[in-house]
């Protein structure tokens, strides 16, 4: 039979602002425990929460980004649930007027544009840290992360494969770093997701049971567990199973998903109203001055990448897919002026090597006026392209200037005829069958002596005038 | 004695909810105590309020908001004094793996 996939997801993004969402500790990431609390986010008693209103803004500009209606009235509820991460033994979340409802968000896919739906977007505070391994029979508490602020969005079930799914994440991902509401640094935890999967007979209306996973930290065991499930979801169907409704965890180590030891009854938050915390009427004019402050957006910019630049639609998708790549981009271009050139370079050899060696592309090593310099080396003929390449990687290694390296290492290109000519008159001498060949009508052969003349000059001959001149001297030849 | 409308059952899964250890006469008597006030909740019902909003908050004020500025932390020995069992850096909580 064939299946459809159902997919929806819960991205939380922890928000950069410099203050927890309820109390005036610093809320950036430290790895010395119980560093940044107070009695606040400690739950002693006698304290008031004040929500923090950059907090309440950077949740109305993704609402925006993400085109959601931002509500008028807004409020703050408990979630009860007993767990020591939180030290009040509830949660401050948004659990009946989140702050912004029925958005969506166009994601690229192989076919074509799709329009995923986004439930709502809500704010809350993150949780502290548990650590469990010290001890046999007891756990220590770090409550630095409990009340930093958080952005939950919720996805309609509108993603129908796991490849959607990692778009989708992705996409959002990208969004947020745009708009400057979080540093969606996953390695810290700043952004996470969870994750719910089903299938359906093709065709049938209601949706299958369901299985959720929680506290994905990273968009390839996002990707890899939705597959799993998937996979798993068919293949108990297939044997005439039933799937149960349940919560699974996902070991990215093993590649597969447990059952979480479900307890007898569901869980009941028994979610009220946060009385401590006054509700909010979120000003109109804010709302607008917000809009107008928006700044571009990635699609946004992959438009005008195509119309001012230019280029194609995939390099732009690809250029503009991370803040940081793309203003590495555009500073470069405007130093050069010539955007498909510097797009090659970028989208080629910059990413390989960022991606081999783990960069981040908002720490290339090469400034956009280094890369220039190098760009305008070849162009000018000094070095060859594939020489540029090399130069590139050592410039990344060394920090040094394209100009320098070229130098030290001896890498101009030997682009004096009389010289390339002796060259190429000692690779003919040196590789008579060759010449015979080409003699006799095997033209291939030209290639290989252009390789052996470049392989002479350890690649710093110019390729052009190599093709040029030995193209002459075996014409001459086949003339005599 | 008339049904309860909180039956020992409830009052069990609540409890639980609540990490409260209760016994027997216990439950029969937050039963009872439960049922008074849903009971009295249950009279407010018979007024019409189908005009008035839903409140949440007694005061008569919103939006009270803090500006996004640091304020300095409370000092880790401090706080963790406060607590019955800490090491130097850190509260210690019985292991609850979920």
């Amino acid at each position: 039979m064939e299946y459809e996939v159902v997919i929806g997801l819960e991205v939380h993004a922890e928000l950069s602002t410099k203050t927890k969402l309820l109390c005036g500790c610093a809320a950036e990431f430290v790895r010395e425990p119980n560093t940044h609390c107070c009695p606040g986010c400690l739950a002693m008693p006698g304290t008031l929460p004040r929500i923090n209103k950059r907090a309440v803004e950077y949740a109305i500009k993704a609402g925006l980004a993400l085109n959601c209606d931002i509500s008028e009235y807004s409020r703050m509820d408990r979630k009860h649930y007993f767990y020591p991460d939180l030290a009040k033994a509830y949660q401050v979340t948004q659990h009946y007027y989140p702050l912004c409802k029925n958005g969506y968000l166009d994601i690229e896919t192989e076919d074509g544009e799709r329009r995923i739906g986004i439930t709502q977007i809500h704010l809350e505070e993150d949780a502290g840290k548990l650590i469990h391994d010290e001890y046999e029979t007891e756990s220590l508490v770090d409550y630095n992360r409990s009340g930093v602020p958080l952005i939950e969005i919720v996805s309609e079930p509108d993603l129908r494969s796991p490849e959607e799914g990692r778009i989708f994440l992705e996409t959002i991902k990208s969004i947020l770093e745009y708009i400057e509401v979080s540093d969606c640094k996953m390695e810290e935890g700043s952004l996470r997701c969870d994750v719910n999967v089903s299938v359906r007979p093709k065709g049938q209306k209601e949706y299958g049971v369901r299985s959720e996973m929680k506290n994905l930290n990273s968009f390839r065991a996002a990707h890899r567990a939705m597959e799993y499930e998937v996979k798993r979801h068919i293949s108990i169907l297939e044997k005439g199973g039933e799937i149960p409704r349940e919560t699974r965890r996902w070991d990215d180590n093993m590649g597969k998903s447990f059952p979480m030891r479900t307890k007898e009854e569901a869980n009941d938050y028994r979610y009220f109203p946060d009385a401590d915390i006054v509700p909010m009427y979120i000003d109109r004019e804010w709302v607008a001055r917000l809009k107008e402050e928006m700044p571009e957006l990635p699609s946004e910019r992959r438009d005008r990448y195509v119309r001012d630049y230019d280029l194609p639609e995939y390099d732009a998708g690809v250029l503009t897919s991370s803040k940081a790549l793309a203003e590495y981009f555009e500073e470069c271009i405007a130093l050069y002026d010539d955007p498909k050139n510097v797009s090659n370079w970028v989208m080629g050899d910059i990413l390989r090597i960022t991606k081999e060696q783990n960069i981040e592309h908002e720490d290339i090593p090469v400034t956009p006026n280094q890369l220039v310099q190098l760009l305008r080396l070849v162009d000018k003929g000094t070095i060859s392209g594939s020489i540029g390449k090399n130069v590139l990687e050592e410039m990344f290694a060394t920090g040094k200037d394209a100009d320098t390296i070229v130098e030290e290492k001896g890498l101009k290109q030997i682009s004096d005829a009389g010289e390339l000519s002796k060259i190429i008159e000692k690779v003919l001498e040196d590789n008579p069958q060759s010449v015979e060949d080409y003699l006799s009508g095997k033209k291939k052969a030209m290639g290989y002596l252009v390789g052996q003349t470049m392989r002479a000059t350890r690649g710093k001959a110019n390729p052009q005038m190599v093709n040029k001149i030995l193209k002459e001297e075996l014409d001459g030849l086949e003339e005599e | 004695m008339k049904k309860m409308k909180v039956s020992i059952q409830d009052v069990e899964s609540v409890a639980h909810q609540s990490q409260l250890i209760l016994s027997e006469d216990e439950k029969a008597k937050v039963a009872q105590d439960l049922t008074r006030i849903l009971e009295y909740a249950d009279k407010l019902s018979e007024l019409n309020t189908d005009d008035v909003e839903p409140t949440v908050q007694v005061l008569p004020i919103v939006d009270i908001f803090r500006e996004d500025e640091i304020c300095p932390s409370m000092d880790r020995e401090t706080i963790l004094k406060n607590a019955p069992h800490a090491t130097d850096d850190s509260f210690i909580v019985p292991k609850i793996v979920e």
